[in-house]
């Protein structure tokens, strides 16, 4: 079911980042999703891909990254919906590590992602609250 | 006028100190052959016996003691009296592991305290003075070293120790010091903490400041002189050789002259061994021509250094030390702290981290920095920033027990830190320490 995110190092350094997504940019992956956690040194890029093995290959052997399933969550274009995603997490005692927000506008509106230890568990959690989930194949097109 | 501690040794004729090193030299080599048994083996490999040195002209035939023997003796190994003989240890600071240790007779003590003394009185030092001691106290030789001459002099030791800025302040203006020991940063460090509370130079009492254990340049000399209202003296010494005050600099304020009735000093090539003719730029190595329980013979230091006897105007006879210009061996001093860049790439690699590293040391604000870049390894990437922050806190940790000193670290991506195809430099000093 999870969504695989593509998570890249990155040194706090001028023009680090268009180096980083110069390769994909030029190629036909499509980037649906990014966001950057940093520190005073380095940051990490985490984005979401049209194809996750092509992005790889562009982005080299030079290049750390690392992919780890997050959970994808649609989102009603409503107010408060990411609220009652955050409230259900929290009731069922799920650490989020962190979060961003993306939106799709071909098809479904909203997505907001989760990185939460334990996937399995949070998705099964979400999909009984009745909550809808995006797949890989979702959005790889 | 120039005042001595001991005038009669410190400007006696060059022929009268030859004389009493000539005699000491002869009795220190049968009493450390007789009772130390790593460096009699020493001796016998090099087939030296005790006979075959009649004064210092023969020191060349001696072999060498280096650090490592220090380590590999550890710690009783190069004693040379009965350990109830000795009142005293004191040890190198920074290294974990297999530190040095050094051990002292009541003698010893004597000396070394007499030596330092020597360097409070060319300092211009009296019974009259306040002397604030802040070097650390404790297995460091600063402290005990400076507050032993102070006392030998009969100055009013103020035994502060290192740190706690206010307090030190508060008893400087308070208990009108007018001599200043510490490190040379530490002495920036509290001329800025002055200044900082609204001070001028000429608010306090001090006139003098004597200032070692790290290096320093004339620039900073020209800075603390000018921030306390003082003049800046240095001083030298290691805890292998008894700790400050082997030499001291005099009212000309051009280098240090060795207290050479006790410490027997040479120049060497680092890489062959040769003894080098005066004036030329080596090794410096010391011989304690009567130091009993721990008498290291040709200890090489591994400091790069200028040896010269021309006449000094302070009217002192002995021989001449310039400030170290660098080491021969990759130690950096860092605070104070000896750290070798050996010890870091052992952290790294027992945290799991590749051996790809630089280290970084600066002087910012009177202060040294260390900053090592560590390469950052895929099995330890993380999506997560603050599992990586938390693996970060984690090498400085160690790092910190490991040196004795906290550095910063900061990860950086693979294969990003340069690789080179001869020795590589793993080190990058802007400090610039060395004129």
């Amino acid at each position: 079911m999870a969504v695989r995110q593509l998570s890249v190092f990155i040194e706090n350094k001028k023009g680090r980042l268009s180096e980083v997504l110069k390769g994909i940019s030029e190629s036909d992956v499509n980037l649906r999703a990014l966001s950057i956690g940093d520190s005073a040194d380095y940051g990490v890029v985490r984005m979401i891909v049209s194809d996750l093995e092509k992005a790889r290959q562009l982005l080299g052997e030079d290049i750390l990254s690392k992919v780890t399933s997050v959970v994808a969550v649609k989102m009603d274009d409503r107010e408060g919906a990411l609220y009652k995603i955050l409230k259900t997490l929290e009731e069922a005692d799920i650490d989020l590590m962190y979060t961003y927000a993306f939106t799709s506008s071909k098809k479904f509106g909203a997505y907001v992602v989760l990185r939460v230890d334990d996937v399995e568990a949070t998705e099964k959690l979400l999909s009984e609250k009745g909550f809808e989930l995006a797949t890989d194949e979702e959005l790889s097109n | 006028m120039e005042r001595y501690y001991r005038p009669e040794i410190e400007t006696a004729p060059r022929e009268e100190i030859l004389k009493i090193q000539n005699e000491k030299i002869v009795k220190q080599v049968r009493h450390v052959y007789d009772n130390v048994e790593y460096y009699r083996k020493l001796m016998d490999e090099k087939g030296v016996k005790p006979e075959d040195i009649k004064g210092v002209e023969d020191i060349h035939k001696l072999p060498f003691l280096k650090k490592d023997d220090l380590r590999e003796c550890y710690p009783y190994g190069l004693l040379a009296v009965d350990l109830k003989d000795c009142v005293r240890i004191q040890s190198t600071s920074g290294t974990t592991g297999k530190r040095v240790v050094a051990f002292y007779t009541q003698h010893d003590i004597d000396l070394w305290e007499e030596c330092c003394a020597r360097a409070i009185v060319a300092a211009g030092g009296t019974n009259e003075d306040v002397v604030q001691v802040c070097y650390g106290y404790g297995l460091f030789t600063g402290g005990a070293g400076l507050h032993g001459g102070a006392h030998k002099v009969g100055a009013l030791t103020l035994p502060m120790s290192s740190g706690n800025t206010e307090r030190q302040i508060q008893f400087m203006m308070d208990l009108n010091s007018t001599i200043l020991c510490c490190t040379p940063s530490y002495a920036a460090f509290i001329a800025e903490s002055l200044k900082e509370r609204g001070y001028k130079p000429e608010d306090n009492k001090l006139k003098a400041g004597i200032f070692g254990a790290e290096p320093w340049t004339e620039e900073m000399r020209k800075s603390i002189e000018e921030g306390l209202g003082i003049k800046a003296y240095d001083i030298y010494g290691l805890t292998e050789t008894s700790g400050p005050g082997v030499a001291f600099e005099c009212s000309e304020q051009k280098g240090m002259h060795i207290n050479e009735d006790h410490f027997y000093a040479e120049i060497i090539d680092p890489d062959t061994g040769e003894v080098l003719p005066e004036g030329e730029k080596g090794e410096l190595v010391f011989t304690a021509l009567d130091k009993e329980a721990f008498p290291l013979l040709r200890y090489r230091t591994r400091d790069i250094c200028i040896l010269t006897r021309g006449k000094c105007s302070c009217g002192r006879t002995h021989v001449k030390m310039c400030k170290p210009m660098g080491r021969s061996d990759d130690m950096l001093i860092i605070r104070g702290v000896n750290v070798f860049p050996s010890q870091i790439e052992t952290v790294l690699l027992n945290e799991g981290y590749t051996p790809n590293y630089m280290i970084y040391v600066d002087r910012k604000n009177n202060t040294d920095t260390l900053d090592i870049d560590v390469e950052l390894s895929p099995d330890k990437f993380s999506d997560n920033i603050a599992e990586m922050q938390e693996m970060e806190k984690k090498l400085a940790a160690a790092m910190r027990t490991m040196l004795g000193i906290g550095p910063k670290i900061h990860l950086v991506a693979p294969k990003t830190i340069q690789r080179s195809e001869g020795k590589a430099v793993r080190v990058i000093d802007n400090r610039k320490l060395h004129d």
